[in-house]
């Protein structure tokens, strides 16, 4: 973490950019935020630990608008996000210095509460990759690194970021799980089954917004959700239809562009695994139109914006 | 707030026996905005658009809704009547309770409960719609045709003696099709190459006609007036302006061991060849695939001998991009693959043929040189059975579920032929049922039976089933006489059901032309406009349209001709109004609306945007209307709604789906 402040504070003497975007301590050691560090003393704030899930490519879209350039921390998974919003011409490339920073696998506080774990108030990182030691109120304790690991670590995308002008640290791919074994138990699912889950998990909502405001592929100028000039304006989760169509149309919405950066459950207050709708698309798209990950080349043509004379014609099957 | 008319037509009994349309009436007059409704026996008729003239000068209408039939037979009627009223013509909405409601449905109750729907649909609609004006599109007086068989050449022989010009494409070395590959034609069994021939050199010489051969459509952009195709003239390795067509390079080819695609396989070709002997132009092409020299860098014989050094081995595809107001799809047939037939021993047995590789077998130029013999050993065969609709007419997924519609008739002319050369032969015909509708047709296959003695027999041939002493042993019944039958006989002959050329699914693909669930290309109304596609400016000629013999393909390549020359002798079109429409605030840049746009009508600006007294530069989407139309893929693609369909908003798409829910 020392280094990564070092080098931030050289970059931003030297001029070579205007701030830097990076993560900022919390009360606790898991409450990380995004944040702009205009200067060497506010990044005595900056933090990089196991809890720094936060993607922070968004937050390029509004500093691209802004002169100079910025120091932006991306771990690999993040590259992808970045790497997408520039194929949109949402980011300037030109506007960003990436430093891609090591990642082991982040951590979802969450995940050490269900182990017991209370009242943590500090957590080894990165040291370890098997065992994490957490320090807590009631003295140290243990914990295997991956069960506290965010879901979406399990499906690593791999070590390598995609996109940087430097890299500070080491990466490890924390792939152990079948990226698409959970959409595979749901399409399994009678129609019946199906809708009950759904309803189950999408009931939970409270349309707190979250999932939309930190998901990279949701970084519309004017959210259909938030323009008078549609119905489906600021619709109050008064029914349970609009819950679920809250959360469909948005699947809809990022359908073919989401990278599969699993923010969106890591934000959910409820716990909702909404990355399986965005997954159940990936798996789709990948299964009619051969591979594709979103975020990995810029000029590579989107499946599902493009069009090729022997493209899968795939009906609308039942159930 | 509109003044909203409806009007529901009867037509006859087609809607009025269904639907209650007084109900309707009474139901729309209750409607938010209505101020008129009526109904009446045919709207479309004189009387019924001067009552929608008075309704709306009576009573000061601002939109009208027609319950009647589908917008595709008559809204540019009602659009028109509107218009002659004075109202914009785009204030117009169709309830189509005729195709989808009154035709479909039994019950009076339900179908009336259904109207009633489709009423407050475009009702709720018409109050969204805003008055458009149609632009103008000028129209490039020039044609493609894709296909350079006997219906592409008429179609472009009638096209260019109007005086336009015209394009012909064909993936093949030389034009001429399958009418090239004939012996003789029915009914009157003159020779095939006779009749086309003089057709193929009159297309070649036409001023204004221009061959591309062994060349391929590679990609179509634009709308009708106005469409440029790319076009992959496939390395030829032989320079077309010095080659004589002598054909010594033929002669010397060492390569001959590639299959004669002509001959259907039959026999071998060299790897430089011309497909035939009057093949146009009669310019040689190199198979790459098989030219010793382009394979391994050895050989140039051809090279060698070539008197006027035509030969060039570095040629290249070669794309070139032209622009046409109108294209004519004439993409042909070819025979259905016989993997799926194991029992006719197609595959196991030389002797087992289809009637177009006999057709080649009886022919001069042939690979038996017009000799009547078994393939397997050379000998003519004694005993001939033919086998009808082998993969016609078929219920299974084995084969097609249409009539072929050509092959009784050219299996009584092989009958007949091969009675009248070889009157020792035998020729037995099994068929389901002899169907020949066609000027002078039955007069011919009659002539067949009595005077020639074919024998016909009714029924299917369960089995071929290939002997020791080299014969065939054919399973079969009688069902006029209700018995088995076991024949031996030294050839058998399928009559193989015909399917368009596989490559009109990427054709069609390419021209947003519709195909039906056999590929075959579908009309824009299968009795009053049967040449046209429904897609603008595209048209059909022969077997792509559906199974035809040569005297329809050149009447129906006629027909598409005089389609395509009233397109181009007019100088402009009136475009449609229905465009999509970016709005700036909203739009995100992101490119994907024009990444979907199949017609490059989508553009991006650096934009000073003025967003409630905010100002910014913004990368915003820009539609050019005359490129535009109005397929709404991007509207759909925007995430953020910033495209939006004139005439088919989101937001009255919405209203419609509002007030049938409601």
């Amino acid at each position: 973490m020392q280094e990564l402040i070092h080098r931030a504070k050289s970059l931003l003497e030297s001029g070579e950019v205007s701030r830097v975007l990076g993560w900022k301590k919390g009360e606790n050691v898991f409450d990380v935020e995004p944040a702009f560090f205009a200067t060497a003393e506010e990044l005595e704030n900056f933090v990089y630990n196991g809890f720094c899930g936060a993607n922070l490519s968004k937050y390029m879209i509004e500093a691209s608008t802004w002169e100079g350039k910025t120091l932006v921390f991306l771990k690999p998974c993040d590259t992808y996000s970045f790497n997408q919003l520039c194929k949109e011409h949402r980011i300037d490339r030109e506007k960003a210095y990436i430093i891609g920073v090591g990642c082991k696998g982040k951590l979802k506080a969450e995940k050490l509460g269900a182990e017991n774990i209370l009242d943590v108030q500090g957590a080894g990182y990165p040291d370890c990759s098997d065992t994490l030691k957490v320090t807590t109120l009631y003295g140290e304790q243990e914990v295997a690194y991956k069960d506290a690991m965010l879901e979406r670590c399990h499906v690593c995308k791999g070590k390598e970021h995609q996109v940087y002008d430097e890299l500070i640290g080491e990466s490890v791919d924390t792939c152990d799980a079948d990226r698409f074994a959970e959409v595979a138990k749901i399409e399994a699912m009678s129609p019946e089954e199906k809708f009950a889950f759904f309803q189950a998990e999408l009931s939970k909502c409270i349309r707190c917004n979250a999932c939309r405001n930190v998901c990279p592929a949701c970084s519309c100028r004017k959210c259909i959700f938030d323009s008078t000039k549609f119905d489906s304006n600021q619709k109050a989760n008064t029914t349970s239809f609009e819950e679920k169509m809250f959360h469909i149309i948005r699947a809809f919405h990022v359908a073919g562009r989401c990278t599969d950066c699993g923010e969106c459950s890591r934000v959910c207050p409820q716990g909702i695994p909404l990355h399986l709708f965005n997954r159940k698309f990936i798996k789709d798209i990948n299964n009619l139109y051969g591979e594709y990950q979103a975020g990995v080349d810029i000029d590579a043509k989107a499946p599902l914006t493009s069009f090729r004379t022997d493209d899968a014609e795939p009906g609308v099957g039942r159930g | 707030m509109q003044k909203i008319g409806v009007f529901v037509c009867h037509c006859g009994s087609n809607i009025a026996a269904t639907v209650d349309v007084k109900k309707v009436v009474e139901m729309a007059a209750k409607e938010q905005g209505v101020f008129h409704a009526e109904d009446y026996p045919y709207m479309c008729s004189e009387a019924g658009q001067s009552r929608i003239a008075a309704a709306v000068k009576e009573k000061g209408l601002t939109g009208i809704v027609v319950c009647s039939c589908s917008p595709r037979m008559h809204e540019a009627t009602f659009r028109k009547a509107a218009e002659r009223a004075g109202i914009n013509p785009y204030m117009v909405e169709i309830a189509n309770i005729r195709e989808h409601c009154s035709w479909i449905h039994k019950d009076m109750t339900e179908a009336t409960e259904k109207a009633v729907i489709l009423m407050r649909a475009a009702v709720a609609k018409v109050h969204l719609n805003a008055p458009l004006m149609a632009g103008e599109s000028r129209v490039t007086k020039r044609a493609l045709v894709i296909g350079g068989g006997i219906a592409g050449i008429q179609t472009a022989i009638d096209i260019a003696d109007a005086g336009y010009k015209v394009d012909i494409v064909e993936k093949t070395p030389s034009i001429g099709g399958r009418m090239s590959q004939l012996d003789k034609t029915f009914p009157t069994l003159d020779c095939s190459a006779c009749i086309l021939t003089p057709k193929m050199v009159e297309a070649a010489s036409h001023e204004n006609i221009t061959i591309h051969t062994w060349s391929e459509v590679e990609k179509v952009s634009g709308f009708v007036g106005n469409f440029t195709v790319d076009i992959r003239k496939k390395a030829r390795y032989v320079n077309m302006d010095k080659c004589t067509g002598c054909g010594v390079c033929q002669e010397k080819c060492p390569s001959k061991k590639p299959l004669n695609e002509f001959n259907r396989g039959l026999n071998t070709r060299t790897a430089i060849y011309t497909p035939f002997a009057q093949a146009i132009p009669n310019v040689p092409v190199i198979d790459a695939n098989s030219c010793i020299k382009l394979k391994t860098g050895k050989c140039g014989i051809c090279e060698k001998f070539c008197q006027v050094g035509a030969i060039d081995y570095t040629q290249k595809d070669e794309i070139i991009t032209e622009q046409y107001g109108a294209i004519v799809v004439a993409t042909g047939f070819d025979t259905i693959k016989l993997d799926k037939y194991g029992e006719y021993a197609y595959n196991e047995s030389k002797d087992v043929i289809t009637s177009l590789e006999l057709e080649r077998i009886m022919n001069a130029a042939g690979p038996t040189k017009g000799h009547l013999e078994r393939l397997s050993d050379g000998k003519a065969p004694k005993e001939i059975v033919f086998i009808q609709c082998v993969g016609s007419r078929c219920s299974d997924d084995r084969g097609k579920p249409y009539c072929s519609k050509i092959c009784c008739m050219y299996t009584a002319k092989h009958a007949m032929l091969i009675r009248d050369k070889y009157p020792d032969t035998n020729v037995t015909v099994f068929y389901i049922d002899v169907r020949t509708p066609g000027k002078n047709f039955d007069e011919f296959y009659r002539r067949a039976v009595e005077d020639y003695g074919v024998h016909y027999i009714k029924g299917q041939v369960g089995k071929v089933m290939p002997q020791a002493d080299g014969s065939l042993l054919v399973q079969g019944v009688d069902l006029l006489d209700n018995k088995q039958i076991l024949k031996k006989a030294d050839m058998v002959v399928l009559a193989t059901a015909i399917e368009p050329n596989p490559d009109v699914r990427k054709i069609a693909t390419m021209l947003t032309a519709s195909i039906d669930t056999n590929n075959f290309l579908t009309e824009a109304h299968p009795k009053l406009r049967p040449v046209e596609s429904p897609t603008a400016g595209v048209f059909l000629s022969g077997v792509c349209q559906g199974p035809k013999d040569i005297p329809e393909t050149v009447a129906q390549a006629g027909a598409a001709a005089v389609k395509v020359i009233g397109l181009l002798a007019k100088d402009k079109l009136k475009t449609n109004p229905c465009t999509a429409k970016s709005d700036e605030l909203l739009c995100n840049g992101c490119s994907q609306c024009a990444n979907v746009c199949p017609y490059g009508a989508i553009t991006y600006e650096e934009k000073l945007i003025n967003d409630h007294g905010i100002r910014r530069t913004s990368r915003v989407a820009v539609v050019n209307g005359a490129l535009c139309q109005g397929c709404g893929a991007c509207t759909v693609t925007c995430p953020s709604g910033a495209m939006d369909l004139q005439g088919f908003s989101n937001r009255q798409i919405l209203a419609e789906v509002d007030a049938i829910c409601r």
